[in-house]
């Protein structure tokens, strides 16, 4: 039971794909200029993971070890065609909105990340709950940071007006930069600097010590 | 067992397996869930060439609402005259465009809007009225390419011809936030009322620039704001709306209609 909290939960803050193996960055870039492509988006990678683990785990018996990564391309860029053909159908605006970045997710390095790591070593029940863990925790990065950028962006939250803007005759300028994509850099890196003064353990060694300033004695 | 596992034959058995099985699943979702789709496409494109006429649409039907109010005829663009096609409701410019005998090649000094390729003859939507003239308003099917793709969609122009009712793209693939704000209603506000062509003119005067129009400049009329961090798409815009509206477009069309006969 505390392994499936521990996959299910884990990932959000302890093990944040974004946050800890900093994956997946790219496209938490490009949709989270606003909540609503956000939450289909997270809802999308979500999905992708959770299946691609699931097959995935269900033939890692069979899967040759020399063709194993191309098998699971295989598997996830199969997955996301039919994801994207789904929301073609049936959420026609918002597909036109994520447009590129849905077929983009065969790309997302959490997906295949999660395969190679997770879904190849253990049983498919546990797979499929590593994939929605983690895209949760994928999901948790892109909505704080679509929350930032729509709010102070746009005056906005899933398109409805909170603060009213002065181009509207309102008092709130809006931050111009946060509509662009390098904002999403700046309010990711916030959002690592947070969970690590939290979690402490999350900080890595540094590579090299820094020299301490020159003592009397040197000089 | 390892060593099966990874032997060659087992390997291909493996590959070719799994192909099979990706490929039907893939094609399975593509083919059952193509008729919705379409179906979708189709009322977007209807709701859009709605849109761009400026009709309302939200809470009605728009199929009814669009087979009420618009007629769709062809143009052919070369001697700028109503024409007839085999099969209209099936008529796919796009597809037109690319034949020998349906299309024309343009040279690179006319393919301002970089679309290689355009149809000979292409449908354009009139808002049916008892004007004399025999329509309200006349919604131009325009495209071009931006930054990352080709912008499709609809210019709506007032019966004299040459002020804007609006514009409105229904399908691109531009950067979402920076040129995907093509989309955005308060950018579309802007394009009502603005003039394509100067007086007496038919060489098109209407375009983007960068940053916002001065309203008190003798040109505002003829200026839209330029889309902030999008300065391809809002070239490709300002290329497209000069291609269409230019010599190669329906500008002789457009002179036809004036002078009193299309």
């Amino acid at each position: 039971m505390s392994q499936v909290k521990d996959v299910l939960i884990g990932p959000i803050f302890n093990n944040n794909p974004i946050g800890l193996q900093i994956l997946g960055i790219c496209s938490a870039l490009a949709v989270t200029s606003n909540l609503g492509t956000a939450c289909v988006m997270a809802l999308a990678v979500t999905v992708v993971t959770a299946f691609s683990n699931m097959f995935i785990s269900i033939i890692r018996n069979q899967i040759p070890g020399s063709i194993r990564i191309i098998c699971q391309m295989a598997i996830i860029a199969s997955l996301v065609i039919v994801v994207d053909q789904i929301l073609k159908a049936y959420a026609y605006e918002i597909s036109k909105q994520l447009s590129v970045f849905v077929g983009l997710i065969i790309t997302n390095c959490i997906v295949m990340g999660r395969a190679e790591a997770f879904a190849m070593k253990n049983p498919p029940g546990i797979s499929f709950l590593d994939g929605i863990g983690n895209g949760l925790g994928y999901g948790v990065v892109l909505l704080f940071v679509g929350f930032i950028r729509e709010l102070f962006g746009a005056g906005k939250l899933f398109g409805i007006e909170v603060l009213p803007l002065i181009t509207d005759g309102g008092w709130y300028q809006a931050n111009g930069l946060l509509l662009l994509p390098p904002s999403a850099f700046f309010i990711i890196g916030m959002f690592i600097w947070l969970i690590r003064t939290f979690k402490k353990d999350q900080v890595e060694a540094p590579e090299f010590e820094l020299a301490k300033n020159s003592q009397k004695e040197a000089a | 067992m390892s060593a099966s596992k990874d032997s060659i034959g087992r390997t291909l058995t493996v590959a070719v397996l799994l192909c099979v099985v990706c490929s039907v699943v893939v094609s399975a979702a593509a083919v059952l869930l193509k008729p919705k789709q379409i179906a979708n496409k189709n009322l977007d494109r209807q709701t859009n060439i709605l849109a761009a006429a400026g009709i309302a649409t939200d809470g009605k039907d728009v199929q009814a609402l669009f087979d009420e109010l618009i007629e769709k005829r062809f143009v052919d663009l070369r001697t700028g005259k109503y024409t007839t096609v085999a099969d209209p409701e099936r008529y796919d410019a796009s597809k037109a465009a690319k034949e020998a005998d349906t299309g024309i090649k343009l040279s690179r000094e006319n393919d301002i809007a970089s679309i290689k390729v355009q149809a000979k003859v292409m449908p354009v939507y009139l808002v049916k009225s008892d004007a004399p003239q025999g329509f309200d308003k006349m919604i131009l099917p325009v495209h071009g390419y931006g930054l990352w793709s080709t912008l499709y969609g609809f210019l709506a122009l007032e019966s004299d011809l040459n002020t804007v009712v609006g514009l409105g793209f229904y399908s691109h693939a531009e950067t979402p936030g920076l040129g995907g704000e093509v989309d955005n209603p308060n950018w579309k506000a802007l394009w009502p009322g603005k003039q394509v062509y100067h007086e007496g003119s038919m060489q098109p005067a209407l375009g983007l620039i960068k940053g916002s129009v001065d309203q008190t400049s003798a040109n505002a009329k003829y200026q839209v704001d330029g889309l902030s961090g999008a300065t391809l798409t809002s070239r490709g815009v300002t290329n497209l709306v000069h291609f269409w509206m230019g010599e190669n477009g329906y500008a002789p069309f457009l002179s036809n209609l004036k002078a009193g006969g299309a």
